[in-house]
């Protein structure tokens, strides 16, 4: 069935603020299937309130709307344009819900819009947990035992037929939330009254657990013509029991027969079919009895879910892409493997590589927050590592999760209290991988750590390989007495060199030497979708230790990498992939060859085809430095990538690798407080008081020589990690200790803290002559709340003039005195006339990158400012090269979104430290604007220290 | 544990001269045959068992070989079928509470070499761009890569080589219920254990006849239709099979073929087969029904292809009925008048998926339509 043509023009809604269960996977879907309807000559018109996303960028849709995700916005958007279909499956949860409420208002019909990709009846029976059930065993497949309840006395009616431990499933809720295992008869009135609350149907599952069960996911896609394929199986290390977003996961499915695989394909194939009739993307979850083998269904998602960003990741194949081509009609068999170009796209990845999913979890940013992990998803991103055996994709990981980790273990963080790991065991929490593998070299048998933690013996097997591996190298004592074909093997098995500089207790340097001098060295190999059986167009690699390197370097001299952000967490998130992506087809423009290196699988900047070539490898020095020595760049770009990046700038220098844009020793004089406060003392401009304190004595002097309140924080951190506000010795001696106990190898910075006074900020782009201030930014709430935690109203709407110019005065002097040559981005405090102070500016810090407002204000102003950065720091261009038009009528407000229901005992109150997972851009026309005026008003309401 | 690659103590050497370093697993020992690759990621006893890849030396692009162990009752034959095995990981630590064993036993006890720790993605990539070609598998051996050569240039070609009646059944058997309602005449030139179980389960009496018997002594039983198997090595040598395919034509009696049966049919319809360049061996390969219009993903196993040519200058008795989505080549074809069709992929699967199945139950309504 061709394309259907009388679809001209299509709206596609995004999935909003970034928040736990829903993250910038739907940017990365979103953007794909923009780019796939225009390819077909579709107008495309996109609803999100995010304004870090790609897809709200004009690189990827005709007509963008930044606006409130509500049904009053699409009727704004099809009043004013003429849209035939709306396709509601790549925004999440989010985006299904708005379309089937626009539904129910009859928005669709009045305007005569069709949905496309997906059959409402068939959300609707994937939502409403009985009416699967049921649907299921009319199939003839199998489901837990379970009863619908919709009253207390119905759910201890149904607890006490199915008997414990059980799972309550709240209906219609995202991420798992509400739901949990109960374990016992005495935890589940408690757990009965949360998922009744957390359902808006208040219905709950009493279900049975299968704990320990085996978990399988499998990505499908169907066409018109009701043909389907697997796109991917996915395995879960982490049996039945933890929500399949906070597991780690595998491709292609580890321990599966062919037998049992072919039943679990057969099920999910006659489930699709049976879910109404839409052409698109969907996710199945299965549960398998190790015992027995039996398998039962637990869930459906009709739509493209959080997994098929990490599928078409891990096999090539575009999920997103193709579903929206599915979306408008095309079948399967009339469609190309995008991968191959000649093959066709009806057909079933197979992978000749392990891909490893491993989430990564914030706790330490929800003080109070339970950190176990159960039925509710607690991580904020992840990584994904792809190798050539389990353990490789697996050290991979470990070394992507930007932890400080260098592996798996055997890096000075090992556990050596077995109760303690023992209990970690059991009680899964975000470093159970660690935990195993620490149990392992204690000698605690398999059998005992199978029994607590349930996961498959082939994986505790695996680890125990591991910790053998380094037995055996423990009877080595130098580097150089390490056989070649060991030294080999150890790199096989994902080793860095840094672990086993640790494990030799050597130093680094001796180990990465040695290797050298034996000629072991990465080589870059394909990821494909058809294990080399075709001949492959697209330039997406992974490194491993083999024979063959099939990454060709080109000869273009003009050859540039761009680093990326790693994991997203609090901090550090969507905004960044947002800046790659644009950095990217700033350096195509221009003729280099842009090279990606990146290990988050839900980023746009990691899309097959955005970057010329794609590194999908951990931001760890050691990976980095082998792309480097392998593709000889011209240099690196670190301004894109946030810390994560800017914090290699460091060992980039010291090899004498060329940094495009701003240099390593002016980034340094601008993160480093002595030597940035004495630039600014030269420079005239105010900063509040402060010293470093190396010991808690120390602390104390420096804190009443600079007067309480003060800010006390670790020297060295991100997101405001471990900072506080504290008014008196006694607070601050305990703040001390805990950031020493914490964070050994930190000092504390002490800051004078200005109350009551107002912050605002100012991102700007300096090509080393002239500085444009790109925009600049009041915060609502004072001074004290993390800038990522506060709304942020572009331009100012309160300060003075004077001020402002005061700042952007400032933002030019200390651009030009760093020799910013790229993006800067400057912090301000605004000090208030409170007890006696006088108004004055004060600058709190500086940023030699971009920062998480640099999104925000591209989208605001319409003006495409990190095409002009990057132009900027290679140096082919001068501010003056550029006419950067601001035509925003109003205010544009950053307004964060927190995810604090998923943590229901957190401290939700703001302070110092961020705990926003995301955040939406509102316009408002002038200040009376009732949205605006209600956060004015509450202002301080969250101040708190 | 996986294998130990600090061993490495075994060759593999390609009728070209490449030779690539590895770690011996299983028995000791020389073994040659066509060098061939299987991208599936599941189902590796099976293939391992399967008759049509007698003889041939076998490349598993998954990465890991051995992790879920071997269970008695999924195997395709008897005992391993390949000469050899070429992997990247070999896994004997595995997991699964029904398994029978590990695959090294596997291996050692049946008596086949493996070589692991190879780059297996490098090897494909060669056999992809270089095509078919012998190879050779020393395990802990002593001979110079000299010597292996002259023994590798022993080796027979694929090419014009008849090898199903080597795998054949000695002595006829049969399958099934007294009482079911069909029966069904299996030649066995190498046939899978699953599509005899796909007859049994479809309420057939299957009886199963070594390669060479004559038509006649198979009509004897009585049987309401014929099945040609699937098997290894090139059809073009095998004269007998082709007879027997043209009498049960002649016959105008339901005949169906899989793989070596589809091209023996093609060929008792005046179509010749030719050597692929490098075959289609694996679980994902698309396949669409001409005349439906819909798509199955197949599992396949052939060197050898029918020559669609030859098929557009018979249209006037045969029409193709499936194709090859991703290089159009000819994955079934019918007889425009005769109740006979057969088809180049395996739709019992086993390892794959059972889209195509539907096809045994096209068979069935064949034999239901002519009895």
């Amino acid at each position: 069935m061709p394309k259907d043509t009388s679809i001209k023009s299509v709206l596609i809604i995004g999935s909003g603020p970034i928040i736990i269960g829903q993250a910038c996977e739907f940017d990365y879907s979103g953007s794909q299937a923009s780019r796939s309807l225009r390819e077909e000559g579709i107008e495309v018109s996109l609803i999100n309130s995010n304004p870090a996303t790609i897809m709200t960028d004009p690189v990827t849709a005709d007509h963008i709307y930044l606006l409130p995700l509500t049904v009053e916005s699409l009727e704004q958007i099809l009043q004013e344009r003429q849209i035939d279909a709306v396709l509601a499956t790549m925004g999440g949860q989010t985006a299904l819900n708005l379309a089937i409420d626009a539904g129910k208002q009859g928005l669709w019909e009045k305007y005569n819009v069709r949905l496309i990709g997906v059959d409402l009846e068939a959300i609707e029976l994937a939502e409403n947990r009985e009416a699967f059930r049921e649907h299921v065993v009319k199939l003839g497949q199998s489901v837990a035992p379970s009863h619908i309840a919709n009253s207390y006395l119905e759910g201890k009616e149904a607890a006490q037929d199915i008997g414990f431990p059980l799972v309550i499933r709240p209906s219609y809720t995202l991420g798992g939330y509400g739901g949990g295992f109960v374990m016992k008869e005495e935890e589940f009135d408690e757990a009965l009254r949360r998922g009744l609350n957390a359902s808006p149907t208040h219905e709950v599952l009493v279900e049975k657990a299968v704990l320990g069960w085996k978990e399988y996911e499998l990505e499908l896609l169907r066409d018109a013509n009701d043909n389907v394929v697997i796109i991917c199986t996915v395995e879960n290390l982490d049996p039945m029991g933890i929500h399949t977003g906070d597991s780690i996961t595998v491709a292609p499915a580890m321990t599966l027969s062919d037998t049992a695989y072919q039943k679990m394909r057969n099920d999910a194939i006659q489930l699709m079919r049976s879910m109404g009739n839409f052409a698109g993307g969907c996710n199945i979850q299965f549960s398998q009895n190790p015992e027995t083998e039996e398998l039962i269904c637990i869930e459906i998602n009709p739509r493209v879910s959080r997994s098929s960003a990490l599928a078409s990741k891990a096999t090539g194949y575009p999920i997103a892409k193709i579903a929206a081509k599915l979306a408008i009609g095309y079948t399967l068999d009339e469609l190309k493997n995008q991968i191959t170009k000649t093959t066709s796209a009806y057909f079933e990845p197979t992978l000749d590589y392990v891909i490893l999913k491993m989430p990564r979890w914030n706790f330490n940013k929800f003080k109070g927050a339970d950190p176990t992990l159960g039925l509710q998803m607690k991580s904020v991103g992840e990584v994904m590592a792809i190798g050539r055996s389990f353990q490789e994709a697996l050290q991979k990981a470990c070394q992507s999760l930007e932890n400080d980790r260098h592996g798996l273990g055997s890096d000075k963080k090992e556990w050596i209290k077995t109760d303690d790991i023992l209990e970690r065991l059991e009680k899964a929490s975000d470093d159970r991988i660690f935990r195993l593998k620490d149990a392992l070299r204690l000698g605690v048998p398999s059998k005992t750590i199978q029994k607590l933690t349930k996961i498959d013996p082939w994986y505790i097997k695996q680890i125990k390989g591991l910790v053998k591996l380094e037995d055996e190298l423990n009877k080595y004592n130098v580097p150089e007495d390490i056989p070649e074909t060991f030294f080999r093997k150890l790199k096989s098995a994902g080793y860095s060199d840094q672990q086993i500089a640790w494990i030799m207790r050597v130093e680094l340097d001796k180990v990465t030497a040695q290797r050298k001098k034996l000629g072991i060295k990465r080589v870059y190999k394909m990821v494909d979708t058809c294990a080399a059986e075709f001949e492959a167009q697209t330039p997406y690699y992974y490194s491993t230790f083999d024979q063959e390197n099939e990454s060709v370097v080109s000869d273009n001299p003009k050859k540039v990498i761009v680093l990326g952000s790693g994991p997203n967490r609090i901090g550090q998130g969507i905004e960044f992939d947002y800046c790659c992506v644009h950095g990217l087809l700033a350096l195509k423009e221009l003729g280099y060859e842009s090279i990606m290196v990146n290990c988050n699988p839900e980023t746009v900047s990691t899309d097959f085809d955005v970057a010329d070539k794609l590194y999908f490898e951990p931001v760890y020095w050691e990976h980095i430095k082998e792309i480097i020595d392998h593709e000889q760049p011209e240099g690196i770009i670190v301004q894109l990538g946030g810390q994560t990046a800017l914090k290699l700038a460091e060992k980039f220098h010291e090899k004498g690798i060329k940094i495009i844009g701003t240099q390593f020793e002016d980034m340094d004089l601008a993160e480093d407080r002595g030597s940035f406060s004495d630039l600014l003392k030269e420079l005239g401009i105010p900063y509040p008081k402060y010293g470093v304190a190396e010991t808690a004595d120390d602390a104390i002097e420096i804190a009443n020589r600079v007067s309480y309140p003060v800010l006390v924080r670790p020297s060295y951190v991100l997101g405001g990690q471990r900072m506080k506000i504290v008014i008196n010795d006694q607070e601050l001696e305990r703040q001390v200790l805990s950031i020493f106990k914490h964070m050994p190898d930190n000092k504390v910075l002490i800051d004078q803290f200005l109350e009551r006074a107002r912050e605002a900020e100012i991102d700007a782009i300096c090509d080393g002559e002239n500085v444009h201030i790109m925009g600049v930014m009041e915060h609502i709430e004072p001074a004290g709340i993390h800038s990522g935690d506060s709304s942020a109203v572009l331009p100012p709407y309160s300060l003075s003039d004077e001020v402002i110019q005061t700042m952007m005065d400032y933002t030019k002097k200390i651009a030009l005195a760093l020799n910013i040559k790229g993006l800067i981005n400057i912090q301000f405090a605004i000090s208030s006339t409170y007890k006696g102070q006088e108004e004055r500016v004060y600058v709190i810090e500086a940023n030699p990158r971009a920062s998480r407002t640099t999104p925000f204000i591209a989208k605001a102003y319409k003006v495409p400012y990190l095409n002009i950065a990057t132009k900027v720091m290679l140096g082919t261009h001068k501010l003056t090269d550029f006419e950067m038009i601001n035509d925003m009528d109003g205010y544009a407000i950053k307004v964060p979104v927190f995810s604090f229901n998923k943590f229901p005992n957190v401290d939700k109150r703001l302070g110092p430290e961020m705990k926003s997972t995301g955040e939406a851009i509102r316009f408002i026309k002038d200040l009376s604007d009732p949205f605006f005026r209600e956060m004015d008003n509450n202002r301080s309401r969250y101040l708190y220290n | 544990m996986t294998s130990d690659s600090a061993n490495q103590n075994a060759i593999l050497l390609l009728q070209d001269g490449t030779v690539f370093h590895g770690t011996a697993q299983g028995k000791s020992g020389i073994s040659t045959g066509e060098i061939c690759f299987n991208t599936g990621m599941t189902g590796y006893q099976e293939v391992f068992t399967d008759p049509s890849y007698f003889g041939q030396i076998m490349v598993t692009t998954n990465a890991h070989i051995g992790n879920y162990g071997v269970l008695d009752q999924e195997v395709e034959s008897e005992k391993i079928q390949i000469s050899g095995l070429v992997c990247k990981n070999f896994t004997f630590d595995y997991s699964r509470q029904m398994a029978s064993g590990d695959v090294k036993s596997f291996f050692e006890d049946q008596g086949v070499v493996v070589i692991s720790d190879v780059d297996t993605r490098a090897i494909v990539k060669h056999i992809r761009s270089k095509g078919a070609m012998n190879a050779l598998i020393a395990c802990n051996v002593d001979q110079s890569i000299d010597e292996l050569k002259a023994i590798l240039s022993e080796a027979p070609d694929m090419d014009g080589l008849e090898l199903a009646s080597k795998v054949s059944t000695k002595e006829a058997y049969l399958l099934g219920e007294d009482d079911a309602s069909f029966k069904v005449a299996v030649l066995d030139l190498g046939t899978k254990r699953n599509i005899l179980r796909c007859f049994t389960d479809r309420d057939c009496q299957v009886k199963v006849f070594p390669a060479k018997t004559s038509y006649e002594t198979v009509k004897a039983w009585g049987p309401d239709g014929f099945f040609i198997s699937n098997g290894p090595g090139d059809p073009a040598p095998m004269d007998y099979a082709v007879e027997f395919a043209k009498k049960a034509l002649d016959d105008k009696k339901p005949l169906f073929g899989i793989c070596l049966g589809h091209q023996i049919l093609a060929r008792a319809l005046g179509i010749p087969t030719y050597k692929m360049h490098h075959g289609h061996r694996g679980i994902n390969h698309p396949v669409q029904n001409v005349i439906t219009g819909k798509c199955e993903v197949t599992s396949q196993n052939h060197g050898f292809g029918v020559s669609p040519e030859a098929i557009d200058e018979h249209t006037e008795i045969v029409e193709v009925s499936h194709r090859n989505l991703n290089d159009n080549t000819v994955e079934g074809i019918r007889h425009k008048y005769l109740p006979a069709f057969s088809v180049q992929y395996h739709p019992e699967s086993s390892p794959g998926p059972h889209d195509s199945r539907y096809l045994f139950d096209q068979f069935i309504d064949l034999i239901k339509k002519h009895k």
